[in-house]
């Protein structure tokens, strides 16, 4: 039978039934339009929250103590860049250029992770940030390389990879600051209390406030809801954290031997509608940081585009 | 100054000017014009931070005084990096051109060094040489393409090499000690780096539609533009001092942490 004279209900049930069967959509494949969207909207948000999540810890760059911490920061945050020019890459086989979308980012239209709007005043923040930033990311990027299209799914497969490189380069920083001076160990401890509900409201809205859920699971948009992914990092990370003599300022965070989870507080969601939406601590920070990149490299764009020799540039 | 004392005098102006020039590079870390270069000069940054540290792990073995103590713990006055590599960033252009000169001085002289009867700075000459060629790759290609592209990036490429061409001849500055080496045939004379660089760069900036402030054929001494020395004997401009600032603020923050 032609494809063509199928109807969208038939196609849209084959769809839905090769998803059921566990197939990856590629991108020359029949897809919903709002399929098509919504994965142009998340893996362009993805995307953007690598790009602007290299400001907070590039900050640290110039800083970092020791050869050994500045090397790797700088290749951590080289990582994000690449890890945003691959998801850029994958959002492009659904029919959008980087281009139109990081002038989406720049006007204000498209959103990134709540968490990279919050300061990192200290040096401690940097290997917060591998540590809860990342692992939150990582609980989160091992879904999508479940999810459903081919190109989201297997890029998360080699983010993943590097991430877990971050978590464990955070981790020891943090343990060395720990085991250092009180004001190490005091600088770890007041880096933990700022980025622990950040993190948290990184994972998303709760289940009760995410109407599209249904639709999203069985397309295999989300394979989890966000409340499970938040349980699960949770589980993750309070006894990593304690192990080392750090605490979530969280006073009812236990271990609840019933259901075998921990029991945490919910962050403010309110806080990070307001995050989301522009109202963070550092939105404008980071905004203007990517506008005036953007805008001072415009005339090298410009120049590469139209050079006349048409020469590749060998990669460093 | 005797053999050892201006083989550490060579390894420390060596691994100055490899150090806060990859400081410099990496500030580009999330800023730069396209995701491309974010992730090249990161490379880059890496490289040349990485390149400085050895040259000091071949210093620790003469002195005992490990890397991080070295570039960590060291008064900015006591640095001896040329003046060229702690200039600000400046525009992309100066940025690609700062490097391009750079990358094309490190070739020269890393292919002596590569010959060198010292054991130590000759394995670490072959290591990172092919290193330098990629980033020279990547910078000369760069030179050419933006060199005539548009008028923008004309004048803009235009403006940093007029710039930079002077700061990048104190590179050549005389290494206190080097002529004893040199007599040793150890290290090459900065004369001799000088003026093959000379006879490489001239020519790449001709062919991407730049104007050289000297001409190839004029050889040492025999250009009219300023040399940027005093960084090899200490004296410096007024950025390093900030840049050393920077660099060492986390690590010496406590006294006695590690990091």
């Amino acid at each position: 039978m032609d494809v063509q004279e199928k109807t969208y209900e038939e196609k849209l049930a084959e769809f839905e039934a090769r998803i059921a069967r566990g197939e990856k959509i590629e991108p020359g494949d029949w897809m919903p339009d709002e399929y098509r969207k919504q994965l142009i909207r998340m893996i362009g948000q993805h995307a953007h929250s690598e790009i602007v999540g290299m400001l907070p810890e590039g900050k640290w760059i110039p800083h970092a103590p020791g050869f050994r911490r500045k090397l790797t920061l700088i290749a951590k945050v080289q990582d994000e860049a690449g890890h945003g020019q691959l998801l850029y890459r994958a959002a492009e086989t659904l029919g959008k250029s980087r281009g139109e979308m990081l002038e989406e980012l720049l006007d204000g239209k498209a959103k990134y992770s709540n968490v990279f709007n919050y300061p990192t005043p200290t040096w401690a923040d940097v290997g917060m940030i591998g540590w809860l930033v990342d692992g939150a990311a990582v609980v989160n990027q091992r879904m999508i390389a479940k999810c459903s299209y081919g190109p989201y799914a297997r890029a998360m497969k080699r983010i993943c990879f590097e991430e877990s490189f971050h978590i464990k380069q955070g981790q020891d920083l943090l343990i060395k600051m720990v085991n250092g001076t009180e004001e190490q160990k005091q600088m770890a401890q007041e880096s933990l209390n700022r980025w622990w509900y950040p993190t948290l409201m990184m994972l998303g809205m709760p289940d009760s406030d995410s109407p599209h859920l249904g639709k999203l699971k069985r397309w295999g948009v989300k394979v989890k809801t966000n409340d499970e992914l938040r349980q699960e990092f949770v589980d993750l990370v309070a006894p990593q954290l304690k192990s080392v003599d750090l605490h979530p300022p969280d006073d009812d965070l236990h271990y609840d031997e019933e259901t075998g989870h921990w029991k945490f507080t919910e962050p403010d969601y309110d806080e990070l509608k307001r995050v989301i939406k522009g109202d963070g601590p550092c939105n404008k920070e980071r905004m203007e940081a990517r506008r005036k990149a953007h805008e001072e490299g415009r005339w090298v764009r410009e120049a590469l585009a139209v050079s006349k020799r048409k020469k590749e540039v060998p990669a460093a | 100054m005797n053999k050892e004392q201006a083989l550490q005098s060579y390894l420390l102006a060596l691994a100055d000017d490899e150090l806060i020039l990859g400081h410099r590079d990496a500030e580009w870390t999330g800023h730069a014009p396209l995701i491309e270069e974010d992730i090249a000069f990161s490379n880059i940054a890496q490289d040349e931070i990485g390149h400085a540290q050895s040259w000091l792990r071949v210093y620790e073995s003469l002195t005992g005084t490990d890397p991080d103590t070295v570039a960590f713990l060291r008064d900015h006055n006591e640095f001896t990096c040329c003046h060229l590599v702690q200039m600000p960033k400046g525009d992309w252009a100066y940025t690609i051109v700062r490097q391009f000169f750079f990358d094309a001085a490190e070739i020269v002289r890393l292919g002596y060094l590569k010959q060198s009867v010292y054991d130590p700075i000759r394995e670490i000459a072959v290591k990172i040489y092919p290193e330098e060629q990629y980033h020279l790759l990547h910078t000369q290609g760069n030179v050419e393409r933006l060199g005539d592209a548009t008028e923008e990036s004309h004048r803009r490429m235009q403006r940093a090499v007029d710039e930079a061409f002077g700061q990048a001849l104190g590179l050549f500055e005389s290494i206190p000690g080097e002529d004893v080496l040199a007599d040793e045939n150890i290290v090459p004379d900065s004369k001799t780096i000088e003026n093959e660089w000379l006879q490489f760069v001239v020519p790449v900036l001709k062919r991407s539609g730049l104007r050289s402030p000297v001409d190839e054929t004029n050889g040492s001494g025999g250009t009219d533009v300023k040399s940027w020395y005093g960084g090899r004997q200490k004296e410096h401009t007024g950025h390093l001092k900030q840049i050393v600032t920077d660099m060492q603020q986390v690590y010496r923050m406590i006294p006695g942490a590690k990091w």
